[in-house]
């Protein structure tokens, strides 16, 4: 149990995705003008990833591992090589299932929601959580537990720049800044605040 | 057809500039330049994959039915990103252990996805693959540059080889230990927007609450 929870921690603060690997930078630079909206991406992120990274997990440890196949009589097998155009076609899969599913069944949700949905199949946190998944070799269990964790913490991240952002706009900023490079350099800022959480040994 | 193909070689490289004008690829812009090999193999990787992506959604782009279109361009990308990916396992096994899942990441990218979209839909071939050339060139041009920022500062090295000798090997530079560190890219690229947008004036955006100038006869 206390192995979970200090990967649960450690994929929202110390390995945050999005201030620490970069991931997601484009949605992250491009849709934070606004707190609701940057939680309503980021609620979508977490829903998405909490779905996928596990989905991901049993493909590869069932189908594409070296010597996955063994249950179906092909031990020499190695579809590694497969991996990143299944992750990416079970991604986008499960995007529009998701849609389609919320839009049947959540109707509010998927009008709150709904935009954002296809914005996340290209959203590079999504394959980045997927591939650090297989790259650290995680159980089912264990990629849940990251799945959900990475989520929270880059809607963590959106949300809180987002909120920066609103401030931002009222202040004096030079006019080559203005906009994208302001952005940059608090972003960088916040990543400089996280960089604290890396001391914390798990 | 020979201007067209130059403008669309030459125009990403400043004027439109995928990473600081159009904000596309951006994460493995600031992930891969802590030293200059990594970024120049990330940018040769990604020229490539942009080029030929290109090139082949824009030689289907008219039998491909418009609703299943992105799933069609992610085929394909995810097919040239494997490719690539092999290549790199096999004759560059270092730097791909170096450059991680970044690599498999390009498939993301949002330059790759947004020239197939943008452009390589509307536009033949011949003249999808040089854009793809130009913007791969543009995002290379700023990896590039911050690369070099951040090996130079951070370790006195470029592509590995000592150029300041640094002080803990008898040198006389204290390397600055924050460039290497994840923060200094966003630093360094936003320092890269200011100075380009100082230049050419009519990219910068305009704000969105404008500050009002209280004039000295006002409060008087």
């Amino acid at each position: 149990m206390e192995h979970y929870l200090s990967l649960f921690i450690k994929s929202i603060f110390i390995e945050n995705l999005a201030l620490s690997f970069f991931l997601g930078m484009c949605t992250f630079l491009a849709v934070s003008k606004k707190i609701e909206t940057a939680l309503g991406l980021g609620i979508a992120v977490i829903l998405v990833q909490m779905i996928t990274v596990p989905a991901n997990n049993i493909i590869y440890q069932f189908l594409l591992k070296d010597g996955a196949l063994a249950w179906a009589g092909y031990p020499d097998v190695d579809l590694s090589f497969l991996g990143l155009i299944s992750y990416i076609g079970v991604i986008a899969a499960m995007v529009q299932i998701l849609e389609m599913a919320m839009d049947k069944f959540a109707p509010a949700l998927y009008n709150a929601l709904g935009i954002f949905l296809p914005l996340i199949t290209v959203n590079c946190a999504i394959l980045g959580g997927t591939l650090f998944m297989v790259e650290r070799d995680y159980n089912l269990a264990e990629s849940a537990v990251y799945g959900v964790g990475s989520g929270l913490g880059w809607a963590m991240a959106i949300t809180a720049i987002a909120g920066i952002r609103e401030k931002l706009k009222y202040s004096d900023v030079p006019d080559g800044l203005q906009g994208l490079g302001i952005t940059f350099i608090t972003a960088g800022l916040m990543a400089l605040g996280f960089m604290a959480f890396s001391g914390i040994q798990l | 057809m020979a201007n067209a193909i130059k403008s669309s070689v030459v125009d990403p490289l400043i004027d439109n500039n995928p990473i600081t004008l159009q904000v596309l690829g951006v994460c493995s812009a600031l992930a891969v330049t802590t030293n200059m090999t990594a970024a120049l193999i990330m940018s040769i990787a990604l020229t490539t994959v942009t080029a030929f992506s290109s090139a082949m959604i824009s030689s289907i782009r008219n039998h491909i039915p418009s609703s299943i279109r992105i799933i069609v361009q992610m085929t394909i990308i995810a097919s040239l990103v494997i490719i690539v990916d092999q290549l790199l396992k096999a004759y560059a096994y270092d730097a791909s252990k170096q450059l991680s899942v970044f690599v498999g990441l390009i498939i993301t990218n949002c330059i790759v996805l947004g020239r197939a979209e943008a452009f390589a839909m509307k536009n033949p071939p011949v003249l999808s693959f040089f854009d793809g050339i130009g913007n791969g060139l543009g995002y290379s041009l700023i990896l590039m540059i911050v690369a070099f920022f951040r090996e130079l500062l951070g370790s006195g090295k470029l592509f590995g080889h000592v150029v300041i000798p640094v002080a803990n090997e008898g040198g006389w530079y204290m390397p600055n230990g924050l460039m290497l560190l994840p923060p200094s890219a966003f630093f360094v690229i936003g320092l890269i927007i200011w100075l380009v947008r100082s230049v050419k004036r009519e990219q910068i955006e305009s704000a969105d609450y404008q500050i009002h100038q209280v004039h000295r006869t006002e409060v008087l």
